[in-house]
């Protein structure tokens, strides 16, 4: 496989036009050393005899490889949801399923709207006075609407009938580190907030998610961004390293994919979390999949129905590793060592890797991609013409 | 996965395999069409341009808007005979028969220098400037015993094509 030189430098080598007035130096950009190592091995020999026309017509080894890509794709597969296999298929498992049905519907679903209505008051009832009325004390303000953050996300995951394991040293309040996460759904964050107080970066959300976006996840730190506007990266990395080195934030929190995946494979990490001088803490998340399928496909579902979903399921089965504090190593590039991080989470939680940056749901990919097996197949021709 | 239909009866399945000439067993047509309702995101029963560019290694291909215009809104059954092309089984005449629609935009039945050039244009992007191309093509051709205002037909295709070093298959993951 050929290393591809471009007369480019290589931060734009790999880029993702996210509208169509971007500048380059706008662009959300996903620097890689190899895209070759990545794709399929069945990329276009380069033999060195003399060109013929036989050659030159035969195109077939471009066509298989749309056909590939046609049949099945590294990156769809992604995002497929997988929903468990269905076992109510005879006659004496399904009135099982049915009482199953009544069960999950009729008791656990009000009982859990009941947990969650009685959380809501009680934090609620605690937050409002600490918020307003500790307005000068801020240290003692913040601890206590920590706690209390902590407080509701284990009331929204006892109304899930989460049974999360954590693995691990909890993560503690330091400078100068972040911590990282793969991402299946908005409930990541719920389920790692129960047991520590986030700062996160998140997209902003309409609707009453982005109501409590804006009041209570405040109080613990959040930044904010939006995936569609190109100008707005320069401001959130800004806003990120200031957060990383202030000494009274919340720990922070990223999903370096950028949107959510469906816990069987990894998308690539964005950069942005790698370059802040600071140590990066992995964090690996599975859902066990038997009970509930967590992972929120976006294009199918909002938010409201997803967690509609998992409050009549049975429960939400998860592991949470917390895994070793990694540093950038001397003479490695952020996206090296975003790919590093990202091969040690998909590790310890058993997902496979993708080469394919994760808003590609959202946009095209760039010509870039495409210019390289030109520039390979370009340099053949000429290269064999030469040969006698 | 959202389409009405999203089950396939035997006799769908029989009907679609005779369409194929049997290339693909049963396993691989009900793979196949699991593949096609993703695809088919709006269950129309045809996949549109833009979902097929919503597949990023598709959408980076030279040849893919070329292969566009082949498979943009083909129905289950046409897919299938289109992919039955890269099909192990498939003869090789079938198979070159793909290459020479490919290079012929117009379906006229004829491929002329011209367009052989535009396709090499697909394949090496600004890469190789039109001089370029037309010199090594010129080149070649003549080595061949054609000239640039010769027209291929398609039996000239199979002649030029026909070697056991050309393989054109894709295998249907089949779960």
């Amino acid at each position: 496989m050929c290393y591809v030189v471009n007369n480019r430098p290589l931060s734009h080598h790999l880029n993702v036009k996210m509208s169509k007035l971007t500048t380059s130096s706008s662009e959300l950009d996903l620097d890689r050393p190899n895209i070759e190592d990545y794709l399929p091995s069945d990329s276009i020999q380069q033999p060195h005899t003399k060109l013929r026309l036989r050659d030159l017509l035969d195109i077939s080894p471009t066509l298989t490889e749309a056909a590939g890509a046609i049949v099945d794709d590294s990156f769809t597969r992604c995002f497929k949801s997988n929903p468990p296999e269905p076992w109510n298929w005879n006659i004496y498992l399904f009135p099982l399923w049915c009482l199953g049905v009544v069960v999950r519907y009729g008791i656990l679903f009000p009982l859990r709207v009941l947990v969650l209505t009685l959380g809501w008051i009680i934090f609620l009832s605690c937050y409002i006075p600490v918020h307003v009325l500790l307005k000068g004390h801020d240290k003692l303000r913040k601890r206590l609407e920590r706690v209390l953050v902590e407080l509701i996300c284990s009331f929204f995951v006892a109304s899930w009938t989460g049974v999360v394991k954590y693995h691990g040293p909890r993560p503690c309040a330091r400078p100068k580190q972040v911590f990282v996460a793969n991402h299946t759904s908005m409930i990541d964050f719920i389920v790692l907030e129960q047991m520590t107080a986030f700062a996160v970066i998140m997209q902003k959300h309409p609707g009453w998610v982005g109501l409590l976006q804006s009041t209570i996840l405040e109080s613990v730190g959040c930044i904010w961004f939006n995936r569609s506007e190109a100008k707005d990266r320069e401001i959130v990395a800004r806003k990120l390293r200031e957060h990383v080195e202030g000494t009274d934030n919340n720990p922070l929190l990223i999903f370096p994919e950028g949107t959510c995946v469906n816990n069987h494979y990894t998308v690539m990490f964005k950069k942005g979390a790698f370059e802040l001088g600071a140590t990066v803490c992995p964090i690996a998340i599975k859902y066990n999949k038997i009970f509930v399928d967590a992972f929120w496909n976006s294009r199918k579902q909002s938010f409201t129905t997803h967690l509609l979903q998992l409050m009549t399921s049975w429960a939400v089965v998860c592991d949470v590793w917390y895994l070793e504090p990694q540093n950038m190593k001397p003479g490695e590039t952020a996206i090296e060592f975003a790919e590093r991080v990202r091969g040690i989470i998909s590790a310890r939680a058993g997902l496979k890797m993708v080469p394919w940056d994760g808003y590609l749901k959202y946009s095209r990919p760039s010509p870039k991609h495409r210019e390289s097996k030109q520039q390979s197949f370009a340099e053949s021709v000429l290269r064999r013409l030469e040969e006698k | 996965m959202g389409s009405a239909s999203s089950t396939l009866t035997q006799y769908d399945i029989e009907d679609v395999q005779e369409h194929c000439n049997n290339l693909f067993s049963q396993q691989e047509i009900v793979s196949l069409y699991k593949r096609f309702c993703q695809l088919d995101r709006t269950a129309k029963g045809f996949i549109s341009a833009d979902e097929f560019l919503s597949v990023p290694e598709f959408a980076v291909n030279p040849l893919s808007q070329r292969l566009l215009k082949m498979v943009d809104g083909l129905n289950f059954k046409d897919f299938v005979v289109f992919l039955s092309a890269f099909n192990p089984k498939a003869s090789m005449p079938q198979k070159i028969e793909l290459i020479f629609k490919v290079y012929d935009s117009d379906y006229n039945g004829k491929v002329t220098f011209k367009d052989i050039m535009e396709v090499l244009r697909d394949l090496s992007g600004s890469f190789m400037s039109d001089k370029q191309i037309e010199d090594v093509l010129i080149k070649v051709m003549q080595e061949a015993g054609y000239n640039k205002d010769s027209s291929l037909l398609l039996d000239d295709f199979v002649k030029i094509l026909d070697h056991p070093g050309l393989k054109m298959e894709v295998e249907v993951p089949v779960d």
